[in-house]
């Protein structure tokens, strides 16, 4: 983060370390002069100023921060920043295309999957990372990818409901070639 | 309406949006593309980061404080104290209570977590480590952990600060009849008793509570963005704490990340964001960690209750005795109507016909976090409904009654309306009986009794639970009703513009009750603008009406109210407006959804948006221009909602571990504006009713500490755990006094539900003995009951064992 200090004639102020980190969120390429205990979640928020991935708890418990770090879901307010330095990651900003919603995103609205909305996109970030690697999910298994992800409106039946209902729309958009699917069962 | 069915030109209210119309929520499209706008997302140029000191003890003397070491820190701007703001008569502030509670600590610290210091720095993480260099010097007193300590002949007093507090209790209050009610009890054939304790719980939005605070030297104005759910009260209380001018103040609510009665109380943070920016002039920022939010900001619950029920043996309920101790935490601050000292407790039993009943409360200052929101909850109606319905299991079970079999017999019936509470309350509709049939049709009742008993032989314990209850819902009105004497009436100001699209906006705070749909909804029931057409905007002091925000299930029963009578006054002025475009008089214009038209010849009409051009461009002489009305609504009574859950659970005998097998709610909540949204807050109720049931608690260690201040403690269900619903709507009974037919519907499945799944669980153990476990009915817990058939508490301290 850039700062500005009073200059108080401290050594201190001087010695504050700054690391510079690569990075690609939702496909563009930055570069960021960061102390190294710069959490992510405030890198994407206060750096990047996406203010979508929302922070909850800051202990890894309710998943309102969830990004997806090289594609696999990760709680973005235990994390350092300096660890995506090289890799890519994509919020829930980079879901949409410029003139197309995420089937998730069109799920969540269609089944009533959110309420204050606070929990919604690291929701459906946990969700992508499951679809990605199981484009046909059942029930038990939509639950279980969401269970790091806490919400305290909905009760979670219209958002399980919701994935599904994205699940369904992606599958009959594309369908998976027979090989490509008996691998991520595997996977899954 | 004149015209026949062919006839009529009438918009088809459910393509429009209307009432009964599962319309998709509009708020969802920015949510969906995390662009809401949450008090964390409001960064404004020169913003400076708050961050605050919290006690590590729960009771102490404050020695000294010394903060050299922050203040030299670089990037700190400024380093708040108790004794700082004290110099500017802001060191207490009032409760909603008309008790005081502590800003930043002075003399004492009374609760683990209580704020300290504040830290104001160029950023966050900077704010941080310098409230780590302040060094405060405690000395430690006793900490009183739950009301029998607060009581005792010795214990220390918390409250030395009042004049006139020579001990620790908050109040003792009473109401009901006693005489009547000591006669029941002497003609009783049984008398069913019951203790338990309902445990401190914590709302727990995800997002926790903050400010940014911006006072302008140049303009004199404050602007704060908080986490409220009622921003009207946040400015008159700001008013006169901070004696700064109403009119210079504006409190906005941008989008809320969940509330639950968590964002109703003003907190210490908000007000030292709002000091602070005024003494550095800037822009100030707080947002609480979920440790601050859990430890500090308000409770809910944490009650002790006795309660006797005297019988006769037919099965028939003469009287209720109820004796509640309510542990208040350091400050009293119960948002809630001030005339009501244990909130809408003595709404309890109001869905039975009971002859008499006598409620004694009292209320305990102990060494804790102070609160008493309305968690999902209209004033303590949740510990209310809860204890009647452990109460009432108990007592079917002491007279060898069927459950069901003696809640038919009790209820209040549907030719009896309207009622009068043994409480004093009146209800006024409710087909109690019918709903309790849908659900014993829907879980099978008959069916289940058979498979249970069959299932004990096999030594697998199966039980199932019934909660049934009517609740208050949508304070107030106002002669009962007010909160630090502002009566608790609600509002909504409507202008249509001339091409007939409309602004609406209310009194009341979204915070993912869908009021952005729902209200354009009632607009296009009465005015036929099609609710596309309506953009609804709140939580803006500056631009909504005064209203009392939201919480306790109020939106629907008042705010949503005024809609309806906004749009109302505005169909008068359109009638005016449609006869004048008609060249009739005004006797001879009839309404059809959409439009007016000549009772003589229904296809001469205009249609509402014509009227809106002509309100502009067309008024008839003498005609006030424009399409512009506000209405205030003090509703004649509460709306009384009616529910019955039923749990069916299988408890593991080994473990005491316990799943629920099946979850059935049948909700009579009168007319629903918005099916879809209304199912989504009864399954979210029910969510948290499971929580509360099943794990979801505060508790402390004798030594004051906080058990359950972070996710890793309290723990909230996930949709691992989270069983399914089965939910029925067949049972429609429009309140009677409401303009649409609505009632409260928020929280019902919160307030009944975890009585269901703590009667299931006592069910499928009946053969212990054992007459009750202590919410959360943690495996432990049930494992102690059974292997010891003895009841089990949950009361703090924790047992260190």
């Amino acid at each position: 983060m850039t700062m500005v200090y009073d200059d108080t004639g401290d050594e201190a102020t001087a010695d504050v370390p700054v690391r510079k980190i690569r990075f690609t969120i939702n496909g563009r390429k930055k570069v960021a002069e960061i102390e190294p205990r710069l959490l992510l979640a405030d890198l994407i928020r206060r750096g990047v100023g996406l203010t979508g991935t929302h922070r909850g708890c800051d202990t890894t418990n309710c998943g309102a921060c969830t990004v997806l770090v090289d594609g696999r879901a990760g709680k973005s307010c235990t994390m350092l920043a300096v660890q995506v330095d090289g890799r890519e990651v994509t919020t829930v900003e980079g879901l949409a295309t410029a003139s197309e919603l995420h089937p998730l995103q069109e799920g969540f609205k269609q089944e009533h999957g959110l309420q204050c909305g606070f929990c919604t996109p690291g929701m459906m970030l946990s969700a992508k990372a499951l679809l990605d690697r199981n484009p046909d999910p059942t029930e038990e298994d939509v639950r279980w990818a969401i269970s790091g992800n806490l919400c305290r409106c909905t009760g979670y039946q219209n958002i399980v409901k919701s994935v599904l209902w994205a699940a369904a729309k992606l599958r009959e958009r594309e369908p998976e070639p027979a090989e490509a699917s008996a691998v991520n069962k595997v996977e899954g | 309406m004149t015209t026949t069915a062919d006839e009529s030109r009438a918009l088809d209210e459910i393509k429009i949006g209307g009432l009964g119309s599962s319309r998709k929520r509009v708020e969802d499209d920015r949510f969906i593309r995390g662009k809401g706008n949450y008090v964390d997302d409001v960064v404004l140029p020169g913003m400076l980061h708050m961050e605050i000191l919290r006690s590590p003890l729960a009771h102490a003397r404050i020695k000294s404080i010394d903060a050299s070491k922050a203040w030299a820190l670089p990037g700190v701007r400024l380093v708040l104290t108790g004794e700082m703001m004290a110099t500017r008569n802001l060191a207490w502030m009032p409760t909603l209570s008309y008790d005081t509670q502590a800003v930043l600590a002075t003399d004492k610290v009374r609760f683990q977590g209580q704020e300290v210091a504040c830290v104001i720095a160029d950023d966050p993480y900077i704010a941080k480590d310098a409230c780590e260099l302040i060094e405060v010097d405690y000395e430690p007193l006793p900490p009183i952990m739950n009301p029998w300590q607060g009581l005792a002949e010795d214990a220390p007093v918390i409250r030395d600060d009042k004049v006139n507090q020579a001990d620790n209790v908050v109040y003792n209050w009473e109401v009901g009849d006693k005489a009547g009610t000591d006669r029941a009890f002497e003609q009783a054939d049984v008398i069913s008793k019951m203790e338990l304790h309902y445990p401190r719980s914590h709302p727990s939005p995800i997002e926790c509570c903050g400010s940014v605070a911006d006072f302008n030297r140049a303009t004199q104005k404050l602007t704060v963005y908080l986490t409220s759910q009622a921003p009207h009260i946040v400015r008159a209380a700001v008013a006169m704490v901070a004696e700064l001018p109403e009119h210079m103040i504006r409190i906005v609510s941008p989008d809320i990340g969940g509330g639950f009665g968590n964002k109703v109380p003003i907190y210490p943070g908000y007000v030292c964001s709002i000091l602070a920016s005024i003494l550095l002039e800037c822009p100030v920022k707080w947002i609480e960690d979920k440790t601050g939010n859990l430890i500090s900001t308000g409770f809910a619950r944490d009650v002790y209750l006795k309660g006797e029920m005297a019988l006769r043996k037919d099965g028939k309920i003469l009287g209720v005795r109820m004796h509640t101790d309510a542990d208040h935490g350091a400050f009293f601050s119960d948002a809630q109507p001030s005339k009501f000292k244990i909130g809408l407790m003595h709404s309890a039993f109001a869905a039975y016909d009971v002859p008499a009943a006598h409620l004694t409360a009292r209320g305990v200052y102990t060494n804790k976090a102070p609160g008493g929101v309305a968690y999902r909850c209209s004033f303590r109606v949740t510990e209310a409904m809860f204890f009647q319905e452990r109460m009432v299991q108990a007592a079917a079970d002491d007279l060898g009654m069927d459950q069901a079999a003696f809640r038919r017999m009790n209820f209040v019936r549907d030719d009896d309306f309207p009622h009068r509470t043994p409480f004093g309350f009146l209800t006024d509709s409710g087909q109690y009986a019918k709903c309790l049939e849908v659900g014993l049709k829907a879980i099978d009742y008959e069916n289940f009794r058979k498979e249970q008993a069959e299932a004990r032989k096999r030594g697998r314990l199966l039980g199932l639970g019934i909660s049934t209850m009517t609740e208050p819902l949508g304070a107030g009105n106002s002669r009962e009703y007010d909160i630090l004497g502002i009566k608790m009436f609600d509002s909504a100001e409507l202008k249509v513009h001339m091409t007939g699209k409309a602004i609406l906006r209310t009194g009341a705070k979204t915070q993912g009750q869908g009021h952005e749909t729902t209200w354009a909804q009632i607009v296009a029931h009465e005015l036929g603008i099609p609710a596309d057409d309506v953009v609804v905007e709140e939580g803006d002091t500056d631009t909504a009406p005064f209203g009392m925000g939201t919480y306790a299930s109020r939106s629907t029963p008042v705010a949503g109210a005024a809609v309806a009578m906004v749009s109302r006054k505005i169909r008068a002025k359109a009638r005016k407006l449609a006869a004048h475009l008609l060249e009739v008089s005004e006797e001879d214009i009839e309404w059809e959804l959409g439009r007016f038209y000549v009772r003589s010849a229904p296809g001469r009409g205009v249609t509402i948006q014509e009227c809106a051009m002509a309100a502009y461009s067309n008024m008839p002489d003498g005609m006030e221009p424009g399409l512009e009305n506000t209405a205030y609504y003090d509703p004649p009574n509460l709306t009384w909602p009616f529910a019955v859950y039923i749990v069916t659970v299988e408890v593991d005998p080994e473990t005491g571990v316990w799943d629920v097998l099946r979850m059935v709610a049948v909700d009579d909540c009168g007319v629903r504006i918005n099916p879809m949204i209304v199912e989504g807050q009864i399954m979210g109720g029910l969510t948290e009713a499971y929580a509360m049931a099943s794990m979801q608690f505060i508790t402390f260690d004798a030594d004051g500490n906080c058990v359950g201040s972070n996710y890793m403690d309290y723990l909230l269900p996930s949709a691992w755990e989270t069983p399914g619903y089965e939910l029925h709507s067949e049972v429609v009974t429009p309140c009677p006094h409401h303009p649409i037919g609505a009632k409260g519907i928020g929280e019902c499945a919160a307030v009944g539900g975890p009585a269901a799944f703590v009667n299931a669980v006592m069910d499928a153990i009946s053969e212990t003995g054992v007459r009750n476990i202590d919410m959360p009915v943690l495996p432990d817990r049930v494992w102690e009951a059974l292997t010891y058939r003895r009841d089990v508490s949950g009361a703090p301290p924790i047992r260190q064992d």
